[in-house]
């Protein structure tokens, strides 16, 4: 029967390989060109074109036009290839193609479609890896004396450093076999005049019956069962002396008793949310329909500037990430055996695909298109976030700290960026009311530095964006509560019917009377139907002879 | 000069390569794939599971009642429209039955978009009646496919029947119930049969009202994306097997043709 299958698969791929290489075979023919064919995300890469008035006016050392600041003219693919050809001595092209979810891009991988490099989330990564289809990434591209391997050289160290980043973690094991490409954490998008902070503040905002039918969670069973569980172990969660070890193993739970709890907990969560939404919440959200939202951090950015520039009340959108927990996610390059298959060549483009995005500049020019953080982090996408920001910075001399400070607060990025990359923000400074800048300030969740000598201040000026910038770069104390959630593996399929459980109409809330009469119903229409169609057969005997018009 | 000739069978070709590749091989996979399991192992125990589940039962119901509520709302609202322009002579009535078709020419998320703005002005916060505005959306989405088989089969009533039934001393109720009426049962049939077994699938109409119930489609859909594909293609099976079922009836109705057996048997 295997057999079978695999005939089956290997008729689809030679099917739709005739449809697709037909094309190429006829126009290509030249044997030095390598097809690079890469898989990712919609909407996940710099398409270029932008306005002039778009232009990032940084320190660029990585500007190959001579101007300075970051400016996309052409598409990155574009760019990639251009640069590629005029490094190396055969050529390479590349065939860019999308995929919706994890899911998508899984079942087409199952039914014959082969990629070089794709660009899935972190629990696919595991599971693709745990299946043996990856190829990792060659010595020469960890090789840190070489000035083009941007990845190795400018990935954040907290991210996938050599020993201390999170992807050299042995639960998951990814370092050398996957490439981080955007990371962010999950969180409640919300309207601050509607919703009090400290509803927000925990994942069991969605059965607050305060907020009934006004919340929206995604349509998605791995973010609900994650909500979820932090609503169930929330005295757990909360506890201030929960280690990291223990979090994750709460938020990785899949016995049956856990299953079997989430799934009552969810279906109160069904009965008090507005939707379980695919991709309404954005524009619901933004038009006011909805108060509060389950987003990853990305879109929540794309939200609250949306909010902004629309016009349309609430106007102001805050992002909150719930005290017990959130999740840390990543979506990373990973090179595919079906698709190199020993190609030398062809892993050296990968690779070189996956440094072209890395070079600062290029993270820059994505992160600007999509809005998500790149997993690059160093002095040049610093600059981008301030400039992005607005932050300046306002006081750098020692004698002002010990005159006056007294509200200053610490943006902790010092995990990211490395050391001396923290914003500390005072809240007297400049425009705004320290009264009324605190309580925000808090609302972050930021640590009070009282007044401590420090050597950088940055002003409040702009400092009501932080909003965005809460969602784009979380602070130390958010990535503590965080959590990355692995594959389900074998138990996807009873997670995945306790979500259809959920979903559907269960026969058994129905009250019996009910049921009853529905079927009593159908049964007598049934009957009705089937008597009218036999009328002839059973009561009248001398029945019409068929064709009897033409006699 | 060769003149290319083909003869009638061989005109058939690219239908029956189209038939073999996209009807008939697809319908083997899905049986292939509706009796074994994940090992490709021969087994019923997907079609045991899907009758024992009341879930899966519960969606079937909410399915039928979904689809038969929306099918009705449907034919009330069309029958009327049809009968009207049919029996009219006004003569912009051309510009009246485009008007009910024009929709069509629409996108439909584009028109449900639309009609969720509409609807939340009404009714305020929408996501609190689900079935309500399914059936809103799904009516609105299908009411041209009821509209015009219904106008087709009114409109060419013979109106001579009418006059003799009249002739004869039926009163206008009594030649409707017993002369327009089963003459209009295939217009009836065949806009039945085109409303309620979309409107059985339809779940993107669920998704954009924020119905979070899922119907038959939804079920399939969810199964797959856990990469099951065998309880999918199980469902996807029952489902075909429903509409063959449904189909089945319907053509006792409108095979007969009784328009020309005359409908005052």
């Amino acid at each position: 029967m295997i057999k079978l299958k695999k005939i089956l698969a290997t008729a689809f791929a030679v099917l739709s390989a005739c449809i697709f290489l037909l094309p190429i075979t006829a126009c290509g023919g030249n044997a030095e060109t390598v097809v690079l064919r890469v898989c990712s995300w919609e909407e996940y890469i710099d398409l270029g074109d932008w306005d002039e008035e778009d232009r990032i006016e940084i320190d660029n050392p990585f500007a190959t036009d001579g101007e300075n600041g970051v400016f996309g003219v052409n598409p990155i693919v574009e760019d990639f290839i251009e640069w590629f050809n005029d490094n190396h001595d055969y050529k390479v092209t590349v065939e860019y193609s999308t995929f919706g979810t994890n899911e998508d891009l899984y079942n087409r991988l199952s039914l014959g479609d082969v990629y070089d490099l794709v660009c899935p989330s972190d629990y696919m990564l595991m599971k693709l890896i745990a299946e043996d289809n990856y190829v990792s990434y060659s010595d020469e591209f960890w090789d840190l004396e070489n000035k083009n391997n941007y990845y190795a050289n400018y990935v954040s160290r907290y991210i996938d450093g050599e020993n201390e980043g999170v992807f050299n973690n042995p639960e998951y094991n990814w370092h050398k076999k996957a490439a981080c490409y955007m990371w962010g954490t999950t969180g409640l998008v919300y309207n601050p005049d509607k919703i009090d902070a400290a509803d927000v503040s925990s994942w069991d905002l969605l059965l607050n019956d305060k907020y009934k039918r006004q919340v929206t969670i995604k349509d998605n069973v791995r973010d609900a069962y994650f909500a979820t569980l932090g609503i169930i172990n929330k005295e757990n969660l909360t506890d201030a002396e929960i280690d990291a070890k223990t979090r994750s193993n709460i938020l990785n739970a899949t016995d049956p008793a856990t299953i079997a709890k989430a799934q009552e907990t969810l279906k109160s969560i069904k009965e008090n949310v507005y939707s379980f939404e695919t991709d309404s919440g954005k524009s619901d959200m933004v038009t006011g329909k909805v108060l509060a939202n389950y987003q990853w951090s990305g879109d929540a950015v794309a939200i609250m500037d949306n909010a902004e520039s629309d016009k349309i009340s609430p106007t102001e959108l805050w992002y909150s990430v719930p005290d017990e927990c959130t999740n840390l996610w990543f979506d990373g390059w990973l090179m595919l055996k079906t698709g190199i298959d020993g190609n030398n060549q062809k892993q050296t483009a990968a690779e070189a695909f996956v440094n072209f995005l890395s070079r600062p500049d290029n993270a820059i020019r994505n992160m600007n298109y999509i809005g998500y953080s790149s997993a690059i982090a160093d002095q040049t996408v610093f600059d981008y976030m301030e400039y992005n920001y607005g932050i300046t910075l306002d006081h750098t001399d020692e004698e002002y700290f010990d005159e006056s400070i007294t509200d200053v607060y610490k943006y902790n990025l010092d995990y990211l960026f490395g050391e001396g990359h923290s914003l500390y923000i005072d809240a007297n400074v400049l425009d705004f009311n320290a009264e009324n800048l605190i309580p925000e300030f808090e609302k972050l969740g930021l640590e009070d530095y009282g007044n401590e000598t420090i050597y950088k201040v940055y002003s409040g000026a702009e400092i009501n964006r932080g909003r965005q910038l809460f969602a784009q770069y979380p602070p130390q104390n958010v990535i503590n509560r965080s959590v990355i959630m692995l594959d389900f593996g074998e138990k996807l399929s009873e997670i995945n019917q306790m979500w259809i459980n959920v979903r559907c109409l269960d026969l058994m809330d129905i009250s019996p009377v009910t049921t009853g009469i529905v079927f009593a119903v159908v049964a007598v229409l049934a009957i009705a139907i089937c008597l009218y169609i036999f009328r002839y057969r059973l009561f009248i005997k001398n029945k019409p002879k068929t064709g009897f018009e033409k006699v | 000069m060769k003149v290319l000739r083909f003869n009638r069978k061989q005109l058939c070709i690219p239908y029956v390569v189209f038939l073999v590749f996209f009807v008939i091989a697809p319908l083997f996979v899905i049986i292939f794939y509706a009796f074994t399991n994940g090992q490709g192992q021969f087994t019923f125990d997907n079609f045991v599971n899907f009758f024992v589940s009341s879930n899966t039962l519960g969606t079937l119901l909410y399915s039928f009642a979904l689809a038969i509520v929306t099918t009705l709302v449907c034919l009330f609202i069309s029958y009327p429209t049809a009968y009207i322009l049919a029996r009219s002579n006004l003569k912009k009535k051309y510009v009246l039955l485009l008007l009910f078709i024009l929709p069509m020419w629409i996108n439909f998320t584009l028109r449900i978009t639309a009609l969720k703005e509409i609807l939340s002005v009404i009714e305020g916060n929408i996501s609190a009646y689900p079935f309500l505005n399914s059936v809103i959306g799904m009516t609105y989405d299908f009411l041209p496919f009821m509209i015009l088989p219904l106008y087709n089969s009114l409109s060419k009533l013979d109106k001579s029947l009418i006059e003799a039934a009249s002739d004869l001393g039926a009163n206008r109720f009594t030649v409707f119930l017993r002369v327009t009426l089963p003459l209009s049962v295939p217009g009836i049939i065949s806009g039945v049969t085109m409303v309620l077994l979309p409107s059985m699938t339809n779940y993107v109409v669920l998704d954009m009202l924020y119905n979070s119930t899922y119907i038959m489609g939804s079920l399939i859909g969810s199964y797959f994306s856990a990469y099951d594909w065998n309880n999918g293609s199980l469902i996807s099976l029952i489902l075909l097997v429903i509409i063959f079922f449904v189909t089945l009836i319907t053509n006792r109705f409108s095979d007969k043709d009784s328009e020309n057996r005359g409908a005052v048997i």
